[in-house]
């Protein structure tokens, strides 16, 4: 779907600085060749299989099932990957091309503290320096990921600028890259920023929905109905719908962060609020204001608290392929309880605006169709901030 | 001819930068004045943006005061509508893709020909992107300017081919920022724009003192400074006018003092 300007719809592009170009282009003349390169397909295969635990299981949730009393209800296990996220998918194919690049440093930016943890650990597998860029509110609000990331080797930075949120982050992490291009690679944890990055994390993403199609095949002897993932630059959600892009029956479901509600101004629902703009070398959909400056957004999510989307989603949902739902803070926190105690598995708060979804969805359904959630991480590192929010203090 | 190519005509140019509404737009428009009569050739007028990529902690911060003091682009154009009335040098903005793209690229840069701005500078815009807003700049005469990095190498000849009012030759890896020392072989990125373009060129990034200014323009055809200006603001605030234009004059003088 990418054109040769890594364009998706009119979204996407290299809006970036002239300092970057080559790094870019460099980029992608590799990617190009490495993608079709039998020997590295094997061994970044063998990476995701003995590494990282996969391929990671589709669950049938009986109870959930049992309960919502529509459609039958799978989870895609991407929070028992090691590292406890997809973000791990995505972190060993970057860091091994860029160790085929001749690259010796990792930078990432970092929300909740996955991809961070996902890259400080692939760094440390092949042996490369990092650094990641993790807002200051956010080294707050997942302080033991900043602990998990440095007992890797890492180095994490707190970016006070702005929001002090992912966006914020993700600035510093670009500048960081203008300033040290020669040796290092930014490992970019989304399906954004500018081409080829959208196409490369996807790519790396993708091994979600093929598994889930040769899972659910091999289970129920057809296509899932739905497939729901939460978004916030989209990388999990992209890696969950690819494989069905071209299934028109099944609906592909993004789960936006609502925040505190749409009509707030403390949400970061980009297809929900947002306007085409340009930022973070994308064209896509933004939380902006009426001059085009971008809006501090707000989620108890760590992870989805970014005013911004992947260009392919924008893509996806110009053309109507995939729709796109807010889900608050509230609906997410409930969600997280549910299936922790209804399955005993305790969701990552991102995973949980799609958990929440799928509890309004499954119920409008027939018995014989199948949604299929995807549980992108898991929710250890978010109890100490759920129970702050059900006021009740933990310590760590 | 371009108007920008009149800030060229008087020896090498020096070439000042402020962030508009820094600390209100008041002080912007005492500073310009100011500037333009202590000597700058041409003015770089930033319109701030929530989260400027390409700018270091200096003009971050400038942005973010600038912002909280409720600085809009209508306010900003207004500014420039009433700097017309006396001050005569080209002045462009320096700014964003999203500000540009969000106002609407056609509304935007027609506004900018009508309040009198020579050009645009977008950090973000690179020369495979730059179709985005160039065929409207053409149109409503407004030089969209192309920038020239360390990194740019087999690129330069491509860029400056099509570049037009001037070339933004960028000093050094990074953000912007003052730097003790420039490494860059800047005389061999402008004897290669030179070979591919009759623009001229003004070496910005990290650029502070006197004998920074006197080198840089020495190789090129001006030299552009932007943190050091702004650090006194963030310093001086509303009475940081005498202070710029002191530091103006003297790094007019410098430029002109260097022999090619």
């Amino acid at each position: 779907m990418t054109n040769p300007k890594g364009r998706f719809g009119i979204h996407g592009g290299q809006y970036i600085p002239e300092t970057l170009m080559n790094a870019v282009i460099e980029l992608e003349a590799a990617y190009d060749h490495y993608k079709n390169d039998p020997a590295f397909q094997a061994e970044l295969t063998q990476l995701l299989n003995d590494y990282a635990g996969r391929p990671s299981r589709l669950y049938y949730a009986a109870k959930v099932t049992e309960d919502l009393g529509g459609a039958k209800v799978y989870l895609k296990r991407e929070d028992l990957n090691h590292t406890g996220a997809h973000k791990i998918n995505n972190v060993l194919g970057q860091a091994l091309l860029a160790k085929k690049m001749g690259k010796s440093r990792l930078i990432a930016e970092t929300g909740a503290g996955q991809h961070g943890v996902a890259t400080a650990t692939a760094a440390a597998l092949v042996g490369m320096e990092c650094v990641v860029f993790m807002g200051e509110e956010d080294t707050k609000r997942q302080a033991l990921n900043v602990y998990k990331m440095r007992l890797l080797g890492a180095e994490v930075i707190p970016v006070t600028t702005g929001t002090g949120t992912l966006k914020d982050a993700c600035s510093a992490a670009f500048r960081e890259w203008t300033n040290r291009i020669a040796d290092t690679h930014y490992c970019l944890g989304s399906v954004m920023g500018p081409h080829p990055f959208p196409t490369i994390v996807r790519d790396f993403q993708a091994v979600i929905s093929r598994e889930i199609k040769e899972q659910l095949m091999e289970k129920e002897g057809k296509l899932p109905d739905a497939v729901i993932a939460c978004v916030g630059g989209g990388s999990n959600a992209i890696g969950a719908f690819y494989h069905f892009i071209d299934d028109p029956s099944v609906r592909l479901i993004g789960c936006e962060a609502a925040g505190r509600g749409v009509n707030t101004a403390e949400t970061a629902a980009t297809i929900a609020t947002g306007r085409l703009g340009i930022f973070h070398g994308m064209k896509s959909y933004f939380c902006q204001d009426q001059f085009g400056q971008i809006a501090p957004v707000y989620s108890i999510s760590a992870g989805l608290d970014y005013p911004g989307i992947g260009p392919e989603h924008a893509h996806l949902h110009d053309i109507s392929r995939a729709e796109y739902v807010p889900i608050t803070d509230d609906e997410a926190v409930e969600a997280f309880e549910y299936l922790s105690r209804m399955e005993g598995i305790i969701p990552a708060i991102e995973s949980a605006h799609a958990v929440a979804y799928a509890r309004k969805l499954a119920p409008t359904m027939r018995k014989d169709q199948i949604i299929v959630v995807n549980i992108s991480g898991r929710g250890d590192k978010d109890c100490a901030a759920i129970a702050r929010y059900r006021g009740e203090d933990i310590h760590e | 001819m371009s108007n920008i190519a009149k800030a060229f005509a008087n020896g090498k140019a020096f070439i000042p930068f402020v962030t508009c509404g820094d600390p209100d737009l008041e002080t912007t428009a005492n500073i310009v004045r100011a500037m333009a009569e202590a000597g700058a050739d041409l003015i770089e007028l930033g319109i701030p943006f929530s989260d400027p990529t390409a700018e270091g902690p200096v003009i971050q911060s400038a942005n973010v005061r600038a912002l909280s003091a409720g600085t809009t682009t209508d306010r900003i154009f207004d500014l420039v509508q009433d700097l017309r009335k006396d001050v005569t040098i080209p002045m462009v903005f320096m700014t964003y893709a999203n500000v540009v793209f969000s106002y609407g690229a056609e509304k935007f840069i027609s506004t900018c020909q009508e309040i009198g701005i020579d050009g645009l500078i977008l950090p973000d815009i690179p020369y495979e992107e730059k179709d985005e807003f160039d065929p409207i700049c053409k149109r409503y005469g407004v030089d969209l300017i192309s920038m020239v990095a360390p990194t740019s190498e087999d690129r330069i000849a491509m860029v400056a081919k099509e570049a037009s009012g001037f070339i933004y030759v960028v000093s050094s890896l990074g953000v912007t920022g003052v730097r003790s020392e420039i490494t860059t072989d800047i005389g061999a990125m402008v004897e290669l724009i030179r070979a591919n373009s009759s623009c001229p060129c003004a070496v910005g990034f990290g650029i502070s003192t006197p004998e920074q200014a006197k080198k840089m323009a020495g190789l090129a055809d001006g030299a552009i400074v932007g943190s050091a200006i702004v650090k006194l603001i963030a310093q001086y605030g509303r009475e940081a006018v005498p202070y710029v234009a002191d530091y103006v004059k003297q790094m007019k003088e410098a430029v002109l003092s260097c022999e090619t």
